[in-house]
């Protein structure tokens, strides 16, 4: 009935293919992908302009694209890099061989300085790297030469708890559950009183449930592994160096709701995941721990695509996650209905996050006390935090709900401290007078980006960052978050840049709430938080830059002159105002 | 027995399966909107129609009406800030309504009126778009596409065909032709869809039409948005879009 069943011939996937091949996808490309999956041109064109790895011109045969992420970007080398192979940001050299640019953070904050490569994640990056880098792409040599430590990613595992503690064999949660029956693995999960790690909160068993309870042609269980949130890295290291955890929560889920098949959506940051990561479920068929008859009890069947994305922090969110599995741009939908009973397909369907699948599995093999006994009474169990920014060991770190913002700082060796986001710039940015308060869902409540700025930052540029991050992100669905995202980021460009007055702060806090408030999906409810934050914390910041006067003209007369200057030729002080 | 919804105090009945803005429209109360058409399927994009429900914000027209729905609709907040997504309705693109052809017929225009919106008020985007003047009879104006995507549905929904889809992302969203060329003109539309009627601006133009009605004596010139799209519409293949 559709092909997404085959995940190699998803739209996303050839996609993927025809651009690793061509640098780029033609209007031929277009046409002759549409006719492969019997899918309108108009739909292939406009997933091919949704995404942000998909190009509809020529890129370079290196493509870099540097992370602009406060903890695993540094523009600074882009700039050096592309004055050393004299090729502008965005653009691509004429004779084709490079092109650099920018992308929204690759999950990279815990190694520095990094950027894809050809899609291949480069970390710890330095101004002498870039030097050498500008050699080997001069000398046209392949990636693959280059030198591999270049490439290393560690898990950097600072301190681990209940979860990552705890040693995992492939199949045992499986075994339990089958011995104790589906209900009685629900019941352990609703008595844990696991909650959604990715920072919403929702109870899982009563998401298994409803799930469960939905009639339909068949169920699903999905796993987002897109990992957008900046500042997050820790479904990379669960799904490096845990997969099996995270496979066999996706295994009981299945078994309980009825579903015979799930798929991880992988971002496509972590493509370099992908072989490991289709080894590990190859492994597992072989081990009988997936396909048909799982542990040989007849009827359980259930097996485990990936789709991979293209850089689209949306689907994140969980319908919009959805509609980029069913091929199609990632806007988020219309809700009710939920997923649960019309998601994948209009088929009743589990969404969860990589930790909290990891941690259904954890539930299952231990007694009841394990993680119920763990955390704070609203908040059970543990929360892996990614910490990045400016410490002496980001990484990640396990804590049991309840742990301070401040124990975390001296933990992971972080002096002088201006503010901490956490939970990603959709977050809350924290400032030191609430240092005290916990990492705990009635507190505060995190999908686990932990982002230290000490003294040194400019936190009004910082600011600026993650508005045009989301000016940038926005799918552009509704008109609060397509327009007000631009409106803020425009805003506080302004400001930062020194041209701002009383009024624009005014200005900002109205189309804040409005964005906030009026949005279609938790992207734009969220997107005004480091604003709203900024002004309400560090309101001397703003203020420190205004003008001293009333308004200030939007329309710069003497920048608008510039094309006619460069056309009559003058610069002289008679062509300026 | 009659279950009922409650719109700023009245009580205003509903049937199992309306929204908020089906229950509303059949009591003639108007809720400004521009992304929905009574027929077409909902689509909650524009959230002209947002209103507070139990004090949450929510879309009239995509969610559904329940009992014990105490709904805020017209009141001066919500008026405010539907003025203001109108404003970036109007910013973000071209609109230029004294040299619009659309100008006293566009839905755009009219909810502007309603809302008292006096001017754009933030600064304008000017983006540059594509126009697409490949078809005999129609004209395509992208300069004033808000992004509703009614021609979108109205094509698959009620043409049967597909001929418009949204591409892009963000501010970069626009309006692209399902036609091998992506061109108007290889597509398969034709005069008489509602596709090429639908369009609330002057994005979607017929040609050879202009000025038939004199600017004065066109719909808004003569009634207010909140009259105008109340009823019930009946959606078909049309053959005249100004009967």
């Amino acid at each position: 009935m559709n092909k997404t069943h085959n995940s190699s011939e998803h739209l996303l996937h050839l996609l993927h293919a025809h651009q690793h091949q061509h640098h780029f996808i033609s209007d031929d490309a277009i046409s002759d992908i549409a006719l492969q999956l019997n899918l309108p041109r108009a739909q292939v064109e406009a997933v091919t302009e949704f995404y942000s790895f998909f190009h509809r011109t020529p890129r370079g045969r290196y493509d870099i694209l540097f992370s602009n992420c406060t903890s695993c970007g540094s523009l600074l080398l882009m700039r050096q890099l592309c004055e050393q192979l004299d090729v502008n940001p965005g653009e691509t050299r004429i004779d084709r061989m490079i092109s650099v640019d920018e992308t929204s953070c690759i999950g990279m904050c815990d190694h520095g300085a990094s950027a894809l490569i050809n899609g291949r994640p480069m970390t710890s990056m330095t101004s002498d790297r870039i030097k050498k880098i500008a050699k080997l792409i001069e000398a046209e040599d392949g990636i693959d030469t280059w030198p591999p430590e270049w490439f290393v990613i560690d898990d950097h595992l600072q301190r681990s708890d209940l979860l990552l503690s705890s040693s995992f064999k492939p199949g045992s949660a499986l075994k339990v559950m089958e011995e104790e029956g589906c209900d009685a693995s629900l019941e352990k999960i609703r008595f844990s009183e696991l909650r959604g790690r990715g920072g919403a909160g929702f109870s899982t068993a009563q998401k298994w449930q409803f799930c469960r309870e939905a009639e339909g042609d068949a169920h699903y269980v999905i796993c987002n592994a897109d990992e957008g949130e900046p500042g997050t890295f820790k479904d990379r290291v669960l799904l490096s160096s845990y997969a099996d955890t995270v496979f066999e929560g996706m295994s009981i889920c299945a078994r309980i709701i009825g579903a015979k098949r799930g798929i991880v959506y992988l971002r496509g940051e972590y493509r370099y995941l992908l072989e490991q990561l289709e080894s590990r479920l190859a492994k597992r068929r072989e081990e009988r721990l997936l396909g048909e008859s799982i542990l040989d009890v007849e009827g359980f069947d259930f097996d485990i695509s990936i789709v991979v994305g293209a850089g689209a922090y949306i689907c994140g969110e969980e319908s919009a996650l959805i509609e980029s599995l069913e091929q199609k741009c990632g806007n988020p939908r219309i809700r009710p209905p939920f997923p649960v009973t019309s998601g994948y397909l209009g088929q009743p369907t589990v969404v969860n996050n990589v930790e909290t699948l990891a941690a259904a599995a954890g539930v299952v093999i231990h007694d009841s006390h394990w993680f119920r006994g763990a955390g704070t009474w609203q908040s059970r169990g543990s929360k892996i935090l990614s910490v990045s920014g400016d410490c002496a060991r980001p990484g990640i770190y396990e804590y049991l709900f309840g742990i301070t913002i401040r124990q975390v700082l001296d933990e992971c060796g972080a002096d002088d401290v201006q503010a901490v986001q956490v939970g990603g710039p959709a977050g809350r940015l924290i400032d030191p007078t609430h240092f005290d308060h916990q990492i705990a869902f009635e507190d505060i409540a995190t999908g686990g980006s932990f982002m230290i700025y000490d003294q040194s930052h400019d936190l009004l540029k910082i600011i600026l960052g993650f508005s045009r991050f989301f000016a940038h992100e926005s799918c552009g669905f509704c008109t609060p978050c397509r327009v007000g995202t631009t409106l803020l980021k425009n805003t506080m460009e302004k400001i930062c840049h020194g041209h701002g007055t009383a009024h624009d702060l005014d200005e900002l806090r109205r189309v804040a709430a409005l964005v906030g408030r009026r949005s279609h999906c938790g992207l734009g409810f969220t997107a005004p938080n480091p604003i709203i934050d900024g002004l309400k914390y560090f309101p001397e910041l703003f203020e420190a830059r205004l003008l001293n006067r009333e308004v200030e003209p939007e329309f710069d007369l003497d920048a608008s002159l510039e094309e006619a200057r460069q056309l009559t030729n003058r610069d002289d002080a008679e062509a300026h105002l | 027995m009659n279950k009922t919804i409650k719109i700023d105090g009245v009580d205003v009945p509903f049937e199992e399966g309306q929204t908020i803005m089906d229950a509303a429209l059949a009591a003639a109360i108007y809720i400004p909107h521009l992304c929905h058409k009574p027929g077409l399927s909902p689509h909650g994009s524009c959230k002209l129609c947002t209103v507070d429900v139990n004090g949450r914000a929510v879309s009239a027209c995509t969610m559904p009406a329940c009992e014990d729905q105490e709904i805020e609709n017209d009141t001066p907040a919500l008026k405010e800030e539907r003025r203001t997504i109108t404003q970036m309705l109007f910013i973000e693109g071209n609109h230029l309504c004294p040299s619009c052809e659309k100008s006293g017929d566009c839905t755009l225009q009219a909810v502007a009126y309603h809302l008292d919106m006096l001017d754009g008020h933030f600064p304008q985007f000017y983006p540059r778009r594509e126009v697409d003047a490949s078809h005999p009879s129609l004209v395509i104006d992208r300069d004033r596409c808000i992004m509703c995507e009614l021609c979108v549905r109205a094509s698959r929904e009620v043409d049967g065909k597909d001929v418009f889809a949204i591409s892009g992302r963000g501010t970069d969203r626009h309006l692209i032709v399902n036609s091998p060329t992506g061109k108007l003109g290889d597509s398969d539309i034709e005069i008489d869809d509602l596709a090429a009627h639908v369009c609330p601006v002057g994005a979607i133009l017929i040609r050879d039409q202009g000025y038939e009605v004199p600017i004065g004596r066109r719909t808004f010139d003569l009634h207010s948005v909140a009259e105008t799209d109340l009823g019930e519409v009946k959606l078909s293949k049309v053959s005249r879009p100004d009967e």
